[in-house]
């Protein structure tokens, strides 16, 4: 198949999306620090970006491998607490006042945030993955609701001033600027994007496929479901540590149940499977209850409403395993101008179309 | 050793309402294999009615329980018709999710309705307190491990001895052919998710009289302790639901005892993770053998 070629070479496929994220970055970087965009909106596009980490990386779970975690806010209540507690103590050890310190804290504490939730995931993740299901999503939600509940008590039982329980964690340095969190969505999206082009990738579609038949075919199950859900737990917690220094205070009861059904309703809305249907709809969900303070009293309505209708009517989300490729369409574009006629959509989606255009 | 035993009978009495509503989902997973986490906001809505019904049209206990077995029992089934039929022949992934689902819209809808906040349900049914030396046993702790055990066996009868329980049995092993052999497969998953929800009605009746609060969010956690008996006691078995939920209740109220209580949840769902960890089948589980 000619037209499914790529045009644009390799490495500079790669370059352009970076060039062009970068742009934008430092362009909404400077409208923000400039102040044309005012600090609560910016409050809000951060937490906005916050949510298109968790859902990106819910979905790796949830749409490419197949499963159904009910635990990702307890992953993200590790990362968080992690973060947290590093930075109250590198702040009060005076590090953040330094040039080094400023500049380096925050981003090692989210790479212990995210470390630390992924070794959780390993943790949950090898006794959950052998179960199938139902069961999984059973064990993922106890395991969220014990993090919880830990957070909540281990002052009292161990009787040192760690989590703070009900009364919350407070005073943490508000470290989260709109630069680092869309550093953070970059990386994110591209790691994902990237593994799940690779040969790992495909084995972990393929377990979301036909599990038997991927076994049969020599796929180490276990090992990729399990690099699968660490993966996700990982981004959970770097989210996490964005998300307390973000509010600055941080209490178990906002890492209930309800947030992780909060993150899965972002993946099943915009299709589980699609790395832009989750971006989308993260972003959305997060950006409505902000503007229209009126549909804020009914989010959770609406959120359980979205999860029935999606479901019966178009139970693969908005849009499905549909995946936007900036290079695709300007190698559609370059096809255009040269003149010879592509089938429409060839050459685009990432996940799904180019498998059967290889084969053909 | 008094207060053991007072304990005991604690756990007895919430284990058997853990155990009826263990039932009610023992029941839904074995016919569709779904995880009807809407089970325990049924519950939820049985203690309105019998808030609602008491309090606020101010008529006798009798009706309101009545009407809440009922309204359990309609809700239940149209559940089923409104956001499972559509979804049997899709897959299990879509059909949990929609289950999440109509448990928020539940939860949710009962918040903006009847507040966040919980109501206080008067007392259901009073009757004198039993004493067995020197051991009081109250006269809902008895009604509540009683009404559970006939329940049970009533529920046992049913599945093996009658016609319906025979086309149960048959849809639960296999709904194709099932139907070729003329079992109205609509009629008895129906019929299994009316069952359900009429024990989950009687649970809710229970649950007022052990503890008479209704609140928006009391059907999620004990909706999730009662699948954990289920799973504990084997899931699709009904006498294993039974032992579980006792198993559960008993456990929950010895780690209150030694004044814990603040980590009961973590314990049950301790016990989930570790009976799913060493015995996935649970106490009085059959072993399936997955076909390719």
């Amino acid at each position: 198949m000619k037209n499914n070629q790529k045009i644009i070479p390799m490495p500079f496929r790669y370059l352009i999306n970076i060039v062009l994220f970068a742009a934008v970055l430092f362009l909404m970087n400077t409208l923000i620090t400039g102040g044309t965009i005012s600090k609560y909106y910016s409050g809000v596009i951060s937490s906005i970006g916050i949510s298109i980490i968790l859902a990106v990386s819910l979905n790796v779970a949830t749409g490419y491998l197949g499963q159904l975690p009910l635990g990702h806010a307890g992953f993200m209540a590790v990362g968080a607490y992690t973060s947290a507690l590093i930075m109250r103590a590198v702040m009060a050890s005076g590090f953040l006042k330094t040039a080094v310190g400023s500049v380096a804290a925050f981003p090692l504490a989210l790479l212990a945030a995210g470390l630390v939730a992924a070794l959780f995931g390993l943790l949950i993740g090898i006794p959950a993955l052998r179960l199938k299901g139902d069961y999984l999503a059973i064990l993922t939600l106890g395991f969220g609701e014990i993090i919880r509940v830990v957070l909540l008590n281990i002052d009292n039982v161990l009787g040192f001033k760690l989590t703070n329980g009900a009364a919350g964690l407070q005073k943490i340095p508000k470290t989260t600027t709109f630069l680092i969190t869309f550093l953070c969505v970059g990386v994110t999206c591209f790691v994902i994007h990237t593994m799940m082009k690779s040969r790992h990738g495909r084995a972990i579609l393929s377990i979301r496929e036909n599990e038997i038949a991927a076994e049969s075919c020599g796929i180490n199950t276990t090992y990729y479901k399990t690099l699968g859900f660490v993966v996700s737990a990982f981004f959970a917690g770097v989210a996490g540590g964005l998300y307390a220094g973000n509010i600055g205070i941080l209490n178990p009861s906002a890492f209930g149940f309800m947030k992780s059904i909060e993150i899965l309703v972002m993946v099943v809305l915009g299709g589980m499977g699609s790395m832009l249907g989750s971006v989308l709809s993260a972003s959305v969900l997060t950006a409505l209850p902000e503007f229209l303070r009126s549909f804020a009293d009914y989010r959770m309505i609406v959120y359980s409403l979205v999860l029935v209708i999606v479901m019966i009517f178009k139970p693969s989300g908005l849009m499905g395993t549909y995946d936007f490729s900036l290079n695709g369409l300007l190698d559609k574009l370059i096809r255009l101008i040269r003149g010879d006629r592509g089938t429409p959509g060839g050459g685009q989606s990432l996940l799904t179309k180019k498998e059967g255009g290889t084969n053909e | 050793m008094s207060l053991v035993i007072s304990q005991l009978i604690n756990g007895l009495q919430s284990g058997s309402i853990y155990a009826l509503v263990a039932l009610g989902y023992s029941m839904v997973y074995g016919i569709i294999m779904l995880l009807n986490f809407a089970h325990g906001d049924i519950i939820m809505v049985g203690a309105y009615i019998a808030w609602l019904v008491i309090v606020r049209l101010s008529l006798s206990p009798v009706i309101a329980i009545i009407l809440a077995i009922v309204v359990c029992t309609v809700l239940g089934v149209t559940i089923e018709k409104v956001a499972y039929t559509p979804l049997r022949s899709s897959p299990r992934l879509s059909l949990l999710i929609t289950a999440i689902g109509v448990s928020f819209l539940l939860e949710n809808l009962a918040q903006r309705i009847f507040g966040a906040g919980s109501q206080n349900v008067p007392t259901l049914i009073s009757g004198p307190s039993l004493n067995i030396g020197g051991q009081h046993i109250s006269f809902t702790a008895m009604i509540t491990i009683v009404v559970s055990v006939i329940s049970m066996v009533a529920l046992t009868f049913l599945v093996q001895k009658t016609k319906m329980g025979k086309a149960m049995r048959a849809v639960s092993e296999d709904m194709g052919t099932s139907q070729l052999m003329g079992i109205n497969v609509n009629r008895t998953i129906s019929f299994t998710f009316a069952v359900g929800s009429a024990l989950a009605g009687i649970g809710s009746v229970l649950y007022c009289c052990a503890y008479p609060q209704a609140s928006p969010t009391m059907g999620a956690m004990l909706g999730l302790k009662a699948f954990v008996a289920a799973v504990l006691g084997g899931i699709g078995s009904l006498p294993g639901a039974m032992l579980g939920g006792f198993c559960i209740g008993i456990a929950e109220a010895a780690v209150s005892a030694i004044g814990l209580s603040v980590w009961k949840d973590g314990v049950v769902f301790a016990i989930l993770i570790i009976v799913l960890i060493f015995k996935p089948t649970g106490i009085l589980g059959k072993v399936i053998n997955e076909k390719v």
